[in-house]
This record gives C-alpha cells, structure tokens and sequence, in this order.
C-alpha cells in the first residue's frame, strides 16, 4: 500500500505540472459549460442543473484519455522498465493511476459546481451525496477502462485511434452532449449499452430529481462490476516494456470489461423504464420553464 | 575464488526464430566486477536482463543471490539495483522527488540527499529530469540503481553513447564502487572500459560466450604475438619485413608498418640489422601488448565494432 500512495503522489505532482492537464481538465469543460448554458439554459435556471449534469459526465468521461495516453507513453519512453527494476507490482502502478486520477478530477468538478452555482444560478444542489457516489463510480470506471485501453494497444497512435472512436460514442449517443430523450428511438436503444448513459443518466437523476443512491442500481452496479474487471484484467494483461506485444486472446479478454453494460443495457431495453425517467426529467424541467414565464405571459 | 553470488549455466535465450543466447554459462563471485565484452547483437542485453528478471529465459540455469530472478518476485528486488540500457523518467519528475520515489520502494534505503551529494546532482536537486545533461541522467541512474545499498548491481552499458569525458566521470564512480567490493556485472562493447573496471570478462559474440578470465589472462592466452608499429626512412619491402626472425605476420599501412611477433627482442635485433644492410634507418617504433580488441579479433576473426 506504501509504493500506491507513493506512486499516487507523484503521479499527482506530473500531472498538476503539465498544461495539457489543466487545459482539458479544467478550461476546456467550463468552456463547454459556458457554450452549454448559452445554448440550452435560455433563461430557464433550472435548467442549469441538466447542463451541469452533462458537463460533469464529460469530465468524467474524459479521464479515460488521460489514463491510457501516460500509461502508453510511460511504455514507449521506457519508464515503466525502469520501474518493473524496483519492487513496485503492476496493481501498485494501475491503482495509483485511478487514485491520481480521482484526486485530481474532484476539485475540477467542484470548480464546475461552483461556477455553475455563482455565475449561473444553480438553483438546486440536488442528491450531493448521489452525485459523490456517481461521480466517484464514474471515475474509477473510466479510468480502468482507460487502463484497459493502454494494455491493449502498442503506440500512441493506435490509443489515440481507439480513444477517439470510443470518445464519439460516448460523446454523441450516451445523452452527454445531447438529451437522450430528443433522439430517435434506435439510438436510444444504443444508448442503454454504454458506459457513458449510466454516468450521465445517473447525475442527471441525482441532480435533478434528487434520486436515492439506491434507486440507480441498475447503474452503480454496472459502473462498479464494469471498474472491477477492467482493473483486474488490465492487471493481468499490464505490459512494462514496449516490446511485449499482446496477444489476440487478451485483446479479447479486455472486451469482457463491457460485459456489465451488454447485461444492464439488456435488462434496460427489455424492462427497464431508463428511457422514461430521462423523459420524465425533461419534461420537468419544461415545465419549470413554462412556470417560469407564464407570469410575464 | 569466492562464492558465486551470480550462477548461470547452459543460459538460452530465443526470440521467434533468433537465437539470442546459446548455452551461457559463468560465475560471478561475490565483491567481484564482471564484464560481458561483446558487439551489439551479442546476447549480452538479454543475459543481463534475464538476470534482473526482466525477461524469461528459453532455458538453462540462473540463479542471484540464491533465487531464481524471475520467481524471487518483490524479495529479489530488494536485493538488486541496475541501470538499463536507457533509463527513461519522466520529463516533469524533479531529481530528488525520484530518488525519494524509488526509495520508498524498498525495506532498507540510503538517505537520497547523500546519494546526490556523492554522484554531484545536489546543484541539481530540484530540477526537472528534462533539464539533465545526458551525462547527470546517467548519474542519476546510478544513484538511483544504489538508492537500496544492493548486493548485486547489474550495469547495462553504462557509457554508451556517452561523450569521453562523460564516459570518464562514470569510469571514476564505478570504481569507486569497486573499491566498496561491490558485486557488479556490466555489459560494454568498449574494450577501455572492460579492461580498466572488470576483475574478470567474458567474451561474447553470436550468443556464445567464447572465452573468458581476467583481461591480462585473456591477453596471454591470445596467440601471444606483441604488435610492433615502425616507421623507416625509406620504404621497407614487406615481404623482407615478414621473414624475420620471430614476424608472425606484416602488414604496410600510409607511412608505417604494422609487425606482429612472437618473440619480439629477437625481431627487434633482425630488424636492426636488416635495416642496416639495406642501407635504411628506423625512423619510430612502437612496442604495444594485446589488447582486448585483438583477443577479439583473433577468437571471432571480427573487429568489436564490426
């Protein structure tokens, strides 16, 4: 446990030395936030909420970039080699990579929350300890899977490709940029299998509609079993040299980390009422919209 | 010789269809350095790197500090330091944050601060890895493979690539250590530094060990001919050059001669007086011992850098 908290703090201090870190960490998602506002918000405060949702699952989302982009760069540079020298085992190494991960993203998410509060007038909180929960599942699910993506592939290059497919899925069709509820049926359905539509379904539950941690079962154990197996099989698959190739097997082994969401999508589609709620929290929104102009009607 | 600390017997290495070790067996006594002398290619990275437990032997034997590295796991570790062939850090990691770092990995540790002030990094205590000259990385290296005072300290080319005065400065630390009677194994394909560091060597090439014993041993049981480099007033006619008393081969270079010889008082005195009857007049000699290089040569038929 001492090497992880070892390598969590120096992980930390890397990160917080590089740019890039705070360019997509913290400028770019409050420049979304503002743009976001500006589009959808249009004088409805409450609608705030709904947009924050969405802003906080990217952020979420995007660590999954951040993990497999320095995992794959400490191979090819040779770093990890020089650590597989020392008593240091590849738990060690992955986990301090989530913990960094998650120590860092919180305060962004905090800022975005202040932010959100102070220059746009969130007019509720909501479930605080729900969005902890999510938030947290969140993370560290898509940091594994981030990890994940590292053990399987060889360069920058390859992780970057793989990076951005999975990113558009996640961005287009998991609700994050656009509400869920507005889109056509099919995609809706797609929706239900992805990482990302628990993330974003479940913020947008907990901070608009101040669901209970424990109605969003459904989410919290796929985001959970879906970290747990990344983990574990990112481990077992963890290269420390660039010229230890993986094989198709593992490659395979790795998809298996989808598995939660191919069964909670499954059960969702058939009798599940997701798509509903994502409906009914709109609407409500809508609705406090319309209240909040009738007066001047 | 003392006890083995480093034991490898019959060691093979295969990647696909390369053969990269072929049956490498030495000793390594404990305090002793030790070198691997070979051309790239030769097998030594993987020896050494299958002996740190990086890499998975195709067969054989090896065994440090009495375990197997690659099932010693973590308690092997503890008992090792090494410098790879690159040592790469992080760009944004500080020269002391990494010390500090890798010192917290192991049971027992040297205080990072005198580990800096040894290898001459304490001006450079809180910059940026990215801000090294190669030659402080390399220290750092050092530093960095002594941070848990191992008993055996694996040195993969520890020079190269490094200017000579570099390459001086890392001479001078390594026997410093030597004097400390520190275990080392080193692999080089510098014949300087094989025969100014290492108490014995072993000559690879083609991943076969192809003879090894301390350097002077190794240079007397070479053919045992002494090069005579000389210069003449005027040209010498080769093949009178070559049958000489004692010439076991004669070479023209641009001004001077090259004569290899068995017994090289007697070729010196023929040598005198064939010049004299030839009307001619020594103009330089140079009487120079085997070095390594020509051991190599003689045993691979192949320069080192060949």
């Amino acid at each position: 446990m001492n090497n992880t908290i070892a390598l969590t703090m120096s992980r930390m201090r890397l990160v917080m030395r590089n740019r890039a870190f705070l360019f997509f960490s913290l400028i770019m998602p409050m420049a979304y936030l503002i743009i976001a506002v500006e589009v959808f918000v249009r004088g409805n405060a409450a609608m705030v909420s709904y947009v924050l949702a969405s802003v906080l699952a990217l952020t979420v989302m995007g660590t999954l970039w951040g993990m497999s982009l320095q995992l794959v760069m400490f191979r090819e540079q040779g770093i990890l080699r020089r650590f597989r020298l020392a008593p240091v085992g590849a738990g060690a190494m992955l986990l301090s990579s989530i913990l960094a991960n998650y120590m860092l993203t919180i305060p962004t998410v905090l800022i975005q929350f202040i932010f959100a509060r102070w220059v746009f007038h969130l007019k509720d909180w909501g479930n605080l300890w729900g969005v902890f929960v999510i938030l947290t599942l969140g993370i560290a699910a898509f940091g594994a899977l981030g990890l994940i993506i590292a053990s399987v592939t060889n360069s920058m290059q390859e992780t970057q490709l793989i990076n951005n497919a999975v990113w558009f899925a996640l961005l287009f069709l998991s609700g994050a940029t656009a509400p869920l509820p507005i889109m056509p049926g099919w995609v809706q359905n797609i929706a239900l299998f992805l990482p990302g539509t628990y993330v974003v379904m479940g913020l947008e539950r907990v901070m608009i509609s101040k669901a209970s941690v424990w109605t969003l079962g459904p989410h919290v154990i796929a985001l959970v079993a879906c970290g747990l197996i990344a983990f574990f099989l990112s481990k077992q698959i963890f290269r420390w040299d660039p010229d230890d190739k993986i094989s198709r097997k593992a490659k395979l082994w790795a998809v298996s980390c989808l598995i939660p969401f191919l069964l909670v999508g499954g059960y969702e589609w058939k009798f599940g009422n997701l798509k509903h709620e994502a409906t009914v929290d709109l609407q409500s929104l809508e609705r406090s919209a319309m209240q909040d102009h009738a007066p001047q009607q | 010789m003392n006890t083995a600390i480093i034991e490898v017997h019959n060691l093979t290495k295969r990647y696909g269809n390369v053969e990269a070790l072929r049956g490498v067996t030495f000793e390594v006594a404990e305090g002793e350095v030790f070198g691997l002398l070979g051309p790239n290619g030769a097998g030594k990275t993987s020896t050494i790197e299958i002996l740190e437990g990086l890499r998975q032997p195709t067969g054989g034997i090896v065994s440090v500090c009495g375990m197997q590295p690659l099932l010693g796991g973590n308690a092997y570790k503890q008992l090792i330091g090494g410098v790879l062939q690159s040592t790469s850090l992080p760009e944004k990691i500080r020269v002391i944050e990494a010390l500090d770092l890798f010192a917290s990995f192991y049971q027992k540790h040297r205080s990072p601060d005198d580990l800096l002030k040894r290898f001459g990094l304490t001006e450079k205590r809180t910059a940026l890895y990215s801000q090294l000259s190669g030659g402080q990385k390399q220290r750092l290296a050092l530093a960095m493979a002594l941070v848990n005072e191992p008993r055996v300290l694996f040195l993969d080319e520890p020079t190269a690539g490094l200017d000579p005065q570099v390459r001086r400065e890392i001479y001078t630390i390594i026997e410093e250590l030597k004097r400390e009677k520190k275990t080392i194994l080193l692999t080089t394909h510098y014949i300087e530094e094989a025969e100014r560091l290492c108490d014995r060597v072993a000559i690879v090439d083609a991943g076969k060990l192809i003879a090894q014993g301390t350097p002077r041993e190794l240079k007397s049981a070479s053919a045992g001919t002494t090069r005579i480099e000389l210069r003449t007033a005027q040209p010498s006619d080769v093949s009178a050059l070559k049958s000489l008393e004692g010439v076991a081969e004669c070479r023209a270079f641009d001004g001077f001669y090259v004569v290899h010889s068995h017994a090289v008082p007697k070729t010196i005195v023929a040598l005198v007086k064939h010049l004299e009857a030839t009307n001619n007049e020594l103009a330089g000699l140079e009487i120079a011992n085997p070095s390594l290089e020509d051991v190599f040569i003689e045993l691979t038929g192949r320069r080192l850098r060949d």
